[in-house]
């Protein structure tokens, strides 16, 4: 994110919706964590605030989309669980549901959200500032962005 | 000390225009009052009974003769010409206008202050020793480490809504001058058999209306790995405390409910989890960092000795000047009690004063402490005289470091719209009661602290004379407690039976304080002497 501007994907003007991604959006409903776990054909996961998404290890290969839930904005639970997913190596969609606000967004997409679908539509010029407010990280998460320090550093970052 | 690069920089700034526009659309009505209000908290700005109150940060408590002339400027400016040093060696000020918030955000910026992550959900300002880099008892300074989790721990995304605020402290000696084990993270730096420099870690601790004493979570933590560690507490806390009741969802209650076995279970399991993915700082960011701590140039050959021809001034500096590492050197302490003053304030032109002698006299550093005082670090014992005379002629120059009247209070009811009771006046009648030179000094090491809520951020839980305001049945009524303490013996003041009016309470504090005095042994402290009795020796002579 700190490498180059951020513009918001073409969708995002044309629908509203706010996706980071090129592939095909997953059409079947999400299902909450423990009927994934029971059914083998699901794709689409449902995170709820307190689950373990942990629990996921062993199925993630047949998880197409999680959608990670906010109750409440300042429950920050969901970025743990989506940055784990990162780490567990999951590649698929994480979005974003439920109360969703702009100043979060920015700190979502550093934990790996990659799609938004909040309960009241979100300003998109704001979104869009936010996400281009902020020309450094100082610390790495599941975005791939470059810390500080390693900028501060360039003969050790290609570590 | 630190000084900012070009990122720093940017960073800041970056969180100045920000906030502008946070503020703008708040304005417009684009965010409501409960989506702004977290925003806003972390950038320091607290909604009080009579106004904003903005309180900006002083990292590890240390900051230079510059920055001190900004806060001055901005007192002047913004406030009402003075400014309140707090318990997290941060400064606030109590009569900010919203819409003036940016433009002094932006000032802050300046002189590379901010106020980000000083209130609300966050992870707060890192508080340390304020002798550090000065101390004679320290195995090295702990500010580059503070620096360190400072940089990491800022805009973190992973934590950026934890449940409760969080608080680190980290101090390099075995005095603790610091409060380690109220915080939630404490890092001590230790040596161990092997000579190896590490950190003693403890966790859980907090005030509070449930307060909890940090327990040790890890005898010896690598120092690479501190930042793989820190975000493993973090992480376990972030995932299982409790949301549903703010006053539970501290990392207190979340260690008191699972038990410290099975918390630190958890956490390790998890850090190494942190460490194989490998993001802590490499030594590289260390040593950058360090070198910005490298000792100031201290002259050698200075004389060890101090003219105390002038009594009142052998006074003071038997009481505020302490040992530091370098010979002809000592630490000096300021006293923001001045008696019959509110605890941790300071006008305008004191400011400067003090940046004034910290450019002449202390290689242009100054610190705050956690017991709302300053510190000049680095003073020529030569130059302790001309150093004591202009405080003094500022009224700076009280001589109570660690006496009854060096009391620590919080805004209380005068301020905050959380409290039930004032503070502020119960702690300047006490100062009055016991204003007698001879009276302080007899008495000893004496530490009152006094909040006016049961949110504690007057410490009373850490007070060897704690004072909780409650209010009872619409009026304010206080409670007196005995035994607490924020040293390296830590422990909780417990309370002694039935409140006091404003009035009785100055009384009770009186009566517990006199019967120290008679039955303490050559060499005890009040808090020895409680220890020894405990709260029967106390009971009789406080209630009759």
């Amino acid at each position: 994110m700190a490498d180059s501007g951020n513009p918001l994907p073409q969708a995002a003007q044309d629908t509203g919706a706010l996706r980071f991604r090129d592939d095909a959006v997953p059409d079947e409903p999400a299902v909450s964590l423990d009927a994934f776990l029971d059914q083998a054909n699901s794709f689409s996961v449902r995170i709820e605030a307190g689950d373990d998404v942990r629990r996921l290890g062993p199925v993630l290969d047949r998880v197409r989309l999680v959608e990670i839930d906010f109750p409440k904005f300042r429950d920050g639970r969901g970025f743990s669980s989506a940055r784990i997913l990162r780490e567990m190596g999951y590649t698929g969609e994480i979005k974003a549901t439920g109360d969703v606000l702009v100043d979060l967004v920015w700190f979502m997409r550093r934990c790996g959200f990659d799609s938004f679908a909040p309960d009241m539509p979100l300003n998109l010029a704001d979104v869009e500032a936010a996400l281009n407010r902020y020309p450094h990280v100082y610390q790495e998460a599941a975005d791939g962005a470059v810390p500080i320090w390693k900028l501060r550093h360039p003969d050790l970052a290609n570590g | 000390m630190y000084r900012y690069d070009n990122y720093d920089k940017a960073m800041v700034d970056a969180r100045v225009a920000e906030f502008r526009d946070q503020t703008r659309r708040r304005v417009e009505g684009h965010l409501t009052d409960d989506q702004f209000k977290p925003l806003r908290l972390k950038n320091g700005l607290y909604l009080q009974l009579h106004a904003y109150m903005l309180r900006v940060a002083i990292p590890y408590g240390t900051f230079n003769s510059t920055q001190m002339r900004k806060l001055a400027h901005i007192a002047r400016k913004y406030d009402r010409g003075y400014g309140h040093f707090t318990t997290r060696q941060n400064i606030q000020y109590n009569w900010i206008k919203l819409e003036e918030a940016p433009d002094i955000l932006a000032e802050l910026a300046e002189v590379e202050m901010h106020a980000i992550q000083t209130s609300g959900e966050s992870i707060r300002n890192i508080s340390a020793d304020q002798y550090a880099g000065a101390a004679a008892d320290e195995i090295m300074d702990p500010r580059p480490w503070a620096e360190m989790i400072r940089q990491m721990t800022t805009f973190m995304p992973e934590f950026s809504y934890l449940p409760r605020k969080f608080k680190i402290a980290v101090i390099a000696s075995e005095a603790d001058r610091a409060a380690l084990r109220w915080h939630d993270f404490a890092l001590r730096l230790v040596k161990n058999d092997a000579g190896e420099v590490g950190f003693q870690v403890f966790a859980g601790g907090g005030m509070g209306r449930t307060p909890f004493i940090a327990y040790e979570i890890r005898d010896f933590l690598p120092t690479g790995q501190i930042l793989s560690y820190l975000q493993a507490v973090l992480r376990t806390w972030n995932r299982n405390a409790r949301r549903d009741n703010i006053h539970k969802q501290r990392m207190k209650i979340l260690v008191h409910e699972l038990g410290e076995e099975e918390f630190r279970r958890q956490v390790e399991e998890e850090f190494q989890h942190f460490l194989a993915m490998g993001e802590d700082f490499p030594q590289a960011e260390y040593d950058r960092i360090a070198a910005y701590f490298t000792p100031p140039p201290f002259e050698s050959g200075l004389s060890e000795e101090v003219d105390r021809s002038d009594p009142d001034f052998a006074i003071w500096l038997d009481r505020q000047v302490v040992a530091h590492k370098a010979p002809g050197y000592a630490i000096v302490n300021i006293s923001l009690k001045p008696i019959g003053q509110i605890p941790g304030d300071i006008s305008a032109d004191q400011m400067d004063l003090v940046a004034d002698l910290a450019e002449r006299y202390s290689f242009d550093e100054i610190r705050a402490t956690h017991a709302q005082n300053l510190v000049l670090p680095h003073v020529r014992k030569r130059d302790l005289y001309a150093v004591w005379t202009a405080l003094n002629e500022a009224g700076l120059g009280e001589a109570n470091l660690d006496l009854v009247t060096d009391i620590i209070a919080c805004p209380g009811l005068d301020y905050c719209s959380l409290a039930n009771a004032r503070s502020i006046p119960v702690a300047q009648k006490i100062a009055e009661r016991f204003a007698d030179q001879d009276r302080q000094r007899d008495l000893g090491e004496l530490k009152i602290k006094i909040s006016g809520c049961i949110n504690a951020c007057g410490h009373h839980h850490a007070g060897n004379i704690g004072i909780l305001g409650v209010d009872r049945k619409g009026s304010e009524s206080y409670q007196l407690l005995l035994g607490g303490s924020g040293d390296e013996v830590t422990s909780q003041a417990k309370i002694t039976g039935p409140g006091f009016d404003e009035a009785g309470i100055v009384d009770a504090v009186e009566r517990a304080v006199e019967q120290y005095r008679r039955i303490r042994q050559p060499g005890e402290r009040f808090v020895d002497t409680y220890r020894r009795v405990g709260m029967e020796g106390f009971k009789e002579a406080i209630y009759g």
